[in-house]
């Protein structure tokens, strides 16, 4: 800290702000300082390496004009999944490090982390994998999909787009960067004050920021694909034909558009506390904790189903696709995702029932907690059904369809215990409770989010993945779930509570390394998986496939694999509800020639400056480096403007180029019928 | 009666597990036990729908698998009324009777509402008073005042079986939840407000106690005792304080309230009168503005009728409001 080091000339404050040599942790001589290293060794050498490897392979240009500059929503999601994939491998290792910690540290053992890092790890662990995992996930398969299933060529705003992914770029870049200049965090994934207002350094501020430059991409997200449903659907494509996953991205950037500002203005009370000493979250001065943790979880809660409501719609995109019959039930799942989102806003007070409410007002939270069981269970029926009279393909999809239905039901139940009020008051903040969210949120979202990629990827890419390794994973994430988590919910009937990186209990340690072998088979979960990912791109030859390669009922399956920029050469006219099926009965035929030109949006640099841009802006406002912060927003300002005034933002793909495309892309066998 | 035997079926198989004691299946205490058996109950009735769903999910996967080419394959079988009112209706019956349970268990263990019995078919005798603890979470540690013994410690809490408890409960920095699984569910301490918990022990014994809230480094340590006694045993122990206990003045206090990992059991024998109400309204040392004192102050001059707030002490009125919380708390409930 600076204040430690009062020789500093005034110009080093001025330049650094209050970073100095100290506020590096791998220059300290302790473990921690060692494991920091390390650490950051390892990924200097990787970094190094892929650099490396980029400029002997003269990379950059093509990863500027393709990939970095691009407004195409198709390349955008797939930088999405790949930010989700890195950052998973973040915050498994943080999840790796407190089951370690856990089984060990018992008794005068007081295992390898001190409790100010071990601190560290829960928070960043729970922030990363939400906002930087489940988020980048579910916004890359929106990104890719809806456009694609609505007969769409791009998203309402395509730059908009572009600037929304770096801004979450950035966000997770800050998080990094946390490792190795400065700390994290402590205060928990929500940052609660007091801790986040007691907390001195930057830990609290890359946190604030981190998450400020990745909400403010996602509601700019959400408020892109509102826009692109609305107004964007093919003709004939009415909302009650519209497929269930758009309905589900439709319902979920609605939450996103309705709940992110509250994120916004939340935080940056604190970050007023925080920097200019006001008292919106303190205990005196007439400030109160209670209204930051109302304020949070009035977005918090609304976010848990962000998250999962798209995954609602992978599965219902999956389930008729591998039974050969429509979904079960259409208009129940559609009015379901709609009662669900109006509900999510209802509940949140079910996160802090024992903080003294009255039995009035804990009473109507529970009831509504409740009440979202219902829809919900319409869903489990509805996919149950369209498997009854069936014919149901188990491959690697929907054996996680399969793995989600069985794991995220048991997950409903508990959930229902813990919105009972008075079994609250017992349940609450213990193992039970951490138990709870990790069955939803991996037995719904992450089996949903494999299953997803699994499903979609020859659609983005042109060929298959693996099976084997495919269920390989499957097995190793199902198994190591259950084993890493069965103990915690049986630790959370003896009152164990959650974050706690000691204990005095040694009848406890056998459940904390039955849990911790859990989570090394989940790590070979992952770790089949990124050999699925590799043996399938190695094999791509072998794996290679047309157009529709599961026989699939929506519009995505019609275009080629990979579809061409433009999507669709025609926009098809919508008349059911699986078009793609409808077209395919009809006997449609792919029309050859008659093709027109079609106007496409033009990549720009603008998103990718102003990200950097924002990127400095934040670092500086954690390090107190106030010329950066205000030259770097002054930046933003200035490229923002400048880019009002670019005028070439489009351009247009002629006729003879998609003729060319429509004749030579991978489509085969796009018009075989529904499977038997 | 049946939940007992439900519960005597759950923790047989659980308890071959490792030796471990389920606490918040078997508590001790009457208020956790209803709490207890709400749990048991709710979980019993969603099991109705849960087991059969989990079920029907294998059987139907397995019987529609596509190698079954005996399974009736229907492509265009996509809508049925009457089943959809039924996968409507049947997760409706089952949360309008989770729902009912919890609505009337919210109610009936509402901690702000005083017992009305101690154990089944045990009703609080007409004029019992109940034991008075005042709780304060500091950082990391526990204190407790007992006002009708004039004593005070730190990390142990004794009761005596069988008689109702009435905890008020602050915090002095951080927001904490005392919680005792064996006596009852956990409520939050928070600074400058304060909750209260109504609560019975019914079996002698040491039980543990804890923070749920995480609260920084020293969270993890932030462990007491709570002890149930039988009467003769309670009025030695507040003997044994009296004895061997120091004095808790202010001083005392702003020494005991720096930050302290892992801090030992202490008792005080005497403690000054209205040092509770001081910490929950934030004028512990002299010359501090009252936050009662400073909310009447924003909310302008006091209209006639009305006493002026307290600056340092006397705020005693406040704390004898019993449920109401002083300060902006109002807000809390």
């Amino acid at each position: 800290m600076s204040e430690a080091m009062p020789h500093r000339a005034p110009v080093w404050d001025f330049l650094f702000g209050r970073l100095t040599l100290d506020s590096l942790p791998f220059l300290k001589p302790d473990l921690e300082g060692r494991i920091v290293l390390a650490t950051l060794v390892v990924v200097a050498l990787g970094g190094l390496a892929i650099l490396g490897y980029i400029t002997k392979k003269r990379l950059w240009g093509y990863l500027w004009h393709e990939w970095f500059t691009t407004v195409d929503h198709k390349k955008l999601g797939i930088m999405y999944m790949i930010l989700g994939t890195v950052m998973l491998l973040r915050g498994f290792s943080d999840a790796i490090m407190m089951r370690a910690q856990q089984a060990y540290a018992f008794g005068p053992q007081m295992g390898y982390l001190p409790p100010e890092h071990y601190d560290q790890i829960f928070t960043a662990h729970g922030a990363i994998m939400i906002f930087f995992v489940a988020m980048a996930y579910i916004v890359g398969l929106m990104n890719y999909v809806m456009p694609l299933q609505i007969g769409a060529r791009d998203v309402a705003f395509p730059f908009l787009n572009n600037l929304s992914f770096w801004f979450t770029f950035w966000g997770a870049i800050l998080f990094m960067v946390s490792l190795f200049v400065g700390d994290f965090s402590t205060a928990g994934w929500l940052g609660y004050p007091p801790v986040s207002e007691l907390q001195q350094g930057p830990g609290v501020d890359y946190y604030i920021w981190g998450l400020q430059l990745s909400g403010v991409g996602t509601l700019l997200t959400g408020v892109n694909f509102v826009t692109t449903i609305l107004k964007m659907r093919a003709p004939g494509m009415t909302m009650m034909k519209m497929p269930v996953f758009s309905w589900t991205a439709l319902c979920t950037s609605g939450l996103i558009i309705a709940t992110f500002p509250v994120l916004t203005a939340t935080l940056l009370l604190l970050s007023l506390d925080r920097y200019l000493g006001t008292h919106f979250f303190t205990t005196g001065f007439g400030g109160n904790v209670m209204m930051y943790i109302n304020l949070i979880w009035v977005w918090g809660h609304p976010e848990v189903y962000i998250l999962i409501l798209p995954i609602f719609g992978v599965y219902s995109e999956i389930v008729p696709t591998f039974s050969g019959k429509p979904l079960f039930g259409y208009s129940s799942m559609v009015y379901a995702t709609v009662a669900i989102m109006i509900l999510s806003y209802l509940v949140w007070l079910h996160h802090f029932f024992t903080m003294g409410s009255g039995a009035d007002v804990n009473s109507f939270f529970s009831l509504t907690t409740m009440m979202i069981s219902i829809p919900t269970g319409v869903k489990i029926f509805n996919w149950l059904f369209t498997m009854y009279r069936g014919r149901v393909h188990f491959t690697v999809p929907m054996l996680w369809t399969m793995g989600f239905l069985f794991t995220f039901t048991i997950g409903g139940m508990t959930g229902v215990m813990l919105s009972v009020a008075p079994a609250d008051f017992l349940l609450h903040n213990s193992l039970f409770l951490i138990a709870h969210f990790h069955n939803v949120i991996i037995g719904g979202v992450v089996f949903g989010v494999f299953a997803a990629i699994n499903y979609w990827f020859p659609k983005a890419f042109g060929f298959k993945l693996d099976e084997f390794w495919g269920k390989a994973s499957f097995w190793f994430w199902l198994v190591g779930f259950w084993v890493a988590f069965t103990p915690l919910y049986i630790m959370g009937f003896m009152g164990v509570t959650r974050r706690l990186s000691h204990f005095d209990n040694p009848a406890l340690q056998p459940y904390f390394i039955v849990a911790a072998f859990g989570a090394l088979l989940i790590a070979l979960g992952i770790l089949a998986f990124i050999i699925q990912i590799y043996v399938s791109v190695v094999r791509r030859k072998a794996y290679a496939v047309g157009g529709d390669p599961w026989h699939g009922r929506t519009l995505e399956w019609s275009t080629s694999s990979p579809p061409p920029d433009y999507n669709f050469a025609f926009i098809p006219n919508i008349h059911a509800r699986d078009a793609w099926t409808d077209m395919k009965k009809h006997g449609y035929r792919r029309p050859l020639e008659g093709f027109n030109t079609i106007h496409m949006p033009k990549n720009t640099a603008a998103g990718a400056v102003i990200g950097v841009l924002s990127f400095l802006c934040c670092f500086g406002l954690v390090w107190y480096i106030w010329w950066l912060a205000v030259a770097s927003f002054v930046g933003i300002i200035v490229a923002t403007i400048a880019h009002t005034f670019n005028y070439h933002r489009d351009f247009h793909i002629h006729a003879e180029e998609v003729r060319e495309f429509e004749h030579t892309g991978n489509w085969q066998a796009e018009t075989q019928g529904a499977h038997a | 009666m049946t939940v007992k035997r439900l519960r005597g079926l759950l923790l047989s198989p659980l308890a071959l597990l490792g030796g471990c004691h389920l606490v918040l299946l078997d508590p001790s205490g009457d208020v956790a036990r209803q709490q207890s058996d709400i749990m048991i109950v709710t979980t019993i009735i969603m099991a109705l729908i849960i087991v059969p769903v989990l079920i029907a999910i294998g059987v139907i996967a397995w019987r529609y698998r596509a190698s079954n080419k005996q399974a009736h394959y229907d492509a265009e079988w996509d809508h049925s009324p009457q089943l959809e009112l039924v996968v409507w209706a049947a997760p409706l019956l089952i949360i309008i009777a989770v729902g009912a349970i919890s609505w009337i268990g919210t109610h009936q263990l509402d901690p702000y509402r005083p017992l009305d019995r101690v154990a089944p078919g045990k009703p609080v005798a007409a004029g019992t008073k109940p034991l008075e603890v005042d709780v304060v979470s500091l950082r990391w540690k526990w204190l407790f005042f007992y006002p009708q013994y004039g004593i005070a410690t730190v990390n142990q809490l004794a009761a005596p079986v069988d008689v109702p408890i009435r905890f008020k409960m602050t915090s002095d920095t951080m927001m904490d939840a005392f919680s005792v699984p064996a006596l009852a569910g956990m409520v939050y301490t928070m600074p400058g407000m304060q909750t209260v918990l109504h609560a019975v022990i019914n079996k002698p014994g040491q039980y543990r106690g804890f923070s749920a809230n995480y609260s920084g480094a020293g969270f993890t340590d932030m462990r007491f005792d709570f002890e149930g006694m039988n009467t003769h045993d309670f009025d030695a122990w507040v003997a044994k304080v009296r004895a061997e206990g120091g004095e808790l003045d202010t001083k005392a206090y702003d020494q005991l309230r720096q930050p302290e990992r892992d801090a030992p059991v202490h008792y005080y024998a005497r403690f000054e009168p209205d040092l509770y109400t001081r910490i929950l309204d934030r004028c512990i040392d002299p010359g501090e503005l009252c936050m009662s004192r400073m909310m009447s102050t924003d909310a302008g001059p006091p209209m006639q009728g009305m006493h002026e707030p307290p600056v340092h002490a006397g705020a005693a009125s406040l704390v004898d409001a019993g449920k109401t919380v002083p300060a902006q708390a109002a807000a809390a409930h």
